[in-house]
C-alpha cells in the first residue's frame, strides 16, 4: 500500500511529533498553570506571547527561529558551543518548530481543566496533613488529567501537521526534516506525484481524525465516569 | 480510641477582609464550642484561621501547649493537627470512600494516630459505603465520611463549619448524635459553626457570640 519511502516519512512525522508534544508537555502545564492560577504584572503580555504562534503567519514563526537558532542567534552559539548541537536542518529543529505551533492549544486545553478545579479541595487536603507538593500530586494533578491528555492529543495532531515554521527554519530535506506536510507539497511539484500526495493526503486525514476521536474519547471518558458514580 | 486530652484553646485573632474586620477573642475548655452569630458574621473566616488557610494580620491560636500562630510563629495548616468538617463536605471527588477516609491517616505520622479505619467506619457506620464514590452519597452519608475523613487524621481539635446546613430534618437528628459522641465519648475538643439557636442549645459546652 505504502511504499517504504512513505513509510519513512510517516515514521518521521511521528517521530518529530512524538518529541514535540513530549518535551511541550511540562512547559505548556507551567504556563498553563501560573496563567490560570496566579495574577502578576506581565499576565497579560505572557499570555499573548503564548497564544502568539496561533495567529502569526507560521512562515514568521519559522524565521524568527531561523534568526534564534541560527548559528549565529543567541541560542543556536549558545546550543553550539556547550553541547556541539544545531538544530538547524534536523529534525530535532523540526520537532521545535513544532512544539512551538502546538504550544497554544497545548497551553488552551489545559489551563480550562485546571480553572476547573475547585481550589478549596487542595484546603481540605491541607488541613488532612498534605503538605502543598503533595496535595499537588494528588489532588490538582488528577484533576487535571482530563485536559493534560486532550493537549497531549491535540498537540500531537497538530504537529504532524506543521508546514510554514518547518519548511522555513529547518528546509525540506527527505529523510531528515520531510514531514508528510512537506511530502505532500514536494510530490505536488514532480509530475506524476498525484498517486503519492492522494495516499498521504489520506493518511494525514486518518491520523487527524484519529486523534481528535482519541482527545474526545479521553475527555468522555474521565467525565463520563464521573458521571456514572453519580449514578 | 478515645482521644481524652483535655486541651484548652486560646485564640485571639483579627484580620481585614476587604472592609470588615472580622475579630474573635475566647478560650474554650474540652467539650463543644460553638461559636455562634448571624450569617456573614465571620465565623467561617476565623475557622479558616485556625485551620491555617487564612493568616490573622495579628494575634495569637495556640492549642494545649502548642502555639500555632503568633508574631513569630505561623505553622502550615498540615502541621497544626486541626481536622476541619467543611459545610459541603468538600469530599474528593476522584477518590472512593476508602481513598478518601485514608488520605489524612496515610499522611499523619503513626504516634499521632488514635483512631484506625476499622474503629471509625463503625463509629460513624459507614462500613458499606467504602467502595462508593462521593457523588453517589447523599448528603448525611457524605457528612459522616467528612468527618471520618477528619478523625482519621489523628486532629487534636475538631473544626465544624455547619455540617448540618444541607441535611434534612432526619439526617440532623443523626449527625447531632454522631457529633455528640464524639464530644462525649472521643473527648475531642470542637469548634462549632452555626447560626441555628436549637442547635447551639442542644451541643454546644460553651458559647462564644461572634457579633457584627
Amino acid at each position: 500500500m505504502l511504499s517504504a519511502e512513505e513509510w519513512g516519512i510517516v515514521a518521521l512525522s511521528l517521530k518529530v511529533g512524538g518529541l514535540a508534544v513530549l518535551a511541550t508537555l511540562p512547559v505548556a502545564f507551567g504556563l498553563a498553570w501560573v496563567l490560570a492560577r496566579y495574577r502578576f504584572p506581565g499576565r497579560v503580555i505572557l499570555d499573548g506571547l503564548v497564544h502568539l504562534p496561533l495567529v502569526l503567519p507560521p512562515v514568521v514563526t519559522g524565521w524568527l527561529l531561523l534568526i534564534a537558532f541560527g548559528p549565529l542567534g543567541p541560542a543556536g552559539r549558545w546550543l553550539e558551543s556547550w553541547f556541539g548541537a544545531t538544530l538547524m536542518f534536523r529534525w530535532t529543529g523540526a520537532a521545535l518548530a513544532a512544539a512551538i505551533m502546538a504550544l497554544p492549544l497545548m497551553v488552551r486545553a489545559m489551563r480550562l481543566s485546571i480553572e476547573g478545579i475547585d481550589r478549596r479541595l487542595e484546603g481540605a487536603a491541607r488541613t488532612l496533613g498534605a503538605g502543598r507538593w503533595h496535595a499537588f500530586r494528588t489532588i490538582s494533578l488528577p484533576l487535571a488529567l482530563p485536559g493534560i491528555l486532550a493537549a497531549l492529543v491535540l498537540g500531537f495532531a497538530r504537529s504532524i501537521g506543521e508546514f510554514g515554521a518547518t519548511i522555513t527554519f529547518v528546509s525540506n530535506i527527505p529523510g531528515e526534516t520531510r514531514t508528510l506536510p512537506l511530502a505532500i507539497y514536494s510530490a505536488l511539484q514532480v509530475p506524476g506525484g498525484e498517486a503519492m500526495v492522494t495516499r498521504l493526503a489520506l493518511l494525514s486525514v486518518l491520523l487527524s481524525l484519529g486523534a481528535l476521536i482519541l482527545s474526545e474519547w479521553l475527555v468522555r471518558r474521565t467525565h463520563g465516569e464521573r458521571q456514572r458514580r453519580g449514578d | 480510641m478515645a482521644k481524652g486530652s483535655a486541651v484548652a484553646i486560646d485564640i485571639d485573632i483579627s484580620r481585614r477582609l476587604g472592609d470588615r474586620v472580622i475579630a474573635a477573642r475566647f478560650t474554650a475548655g474540652p467539650g463543644l464550642t460553638a461559636l455562634f452569630g448571624p450569617s456573614g458574621a465571620g465565623k467561617t473566616s476565623i475557622l479558616g484561621m485556625v485551620a491555617g488557610l487564612l493568616r490573622p494580620d495579628r494575634g495569637h491560636i495556640r492549642i494545649g501547649d502548642r502555639t500555632l500562630f503568633d508574631s513569630a510563629t505561623d505553622l502550615p495548616p498540615e502541621a497544626r493537627r486541626v481536622g476541619y468538617v467543611f459545610q459541603d463536605g468538600r469530599l474528593f471527588p476522584h477518590r472512593r470512600v476508602r481513598a478518601n477516609l485514608v488520605y489524612g491517616l496515610d499522611l499523619a505520622p503513626p504516634a499521632n494516630r488514635w483512631m484506625s479505619l476499622d474503629e471509625a467506619t463503625r463509629f460513624l457506620g459507614i462500613d458499606h459505603l467504602l467502595d462508593r464514590w462521593p457523588q453517589s452519597l447523599s448528603g448525611g452519608e457524605a457528612q459522616r465520611v467528612a468527618i471520618g475523613r477528619a478523625l482519621l487524621a489523628g486532629p487534636e481539635i475538631l473544626l465544624m463549619d455547619e455540617p448540618l446546613s444541607s441535611l434534612d430534618a432526619a439526617r440532623r437528628g443523626d449527625i447531632m448524635a454522631v457529633i455528640e459522641r464524639i464530644r462525649d465519648e472521643l473527648k475531642l475538643p470542637i469548634l462549632y459553626v452555626s447560626h441555628d439557636r436549637a442547635e447551639v442549645d442542644r451541643l454546644a459546652t460553651q458559647v462564644v457570640e461572634i457579633g457584627e
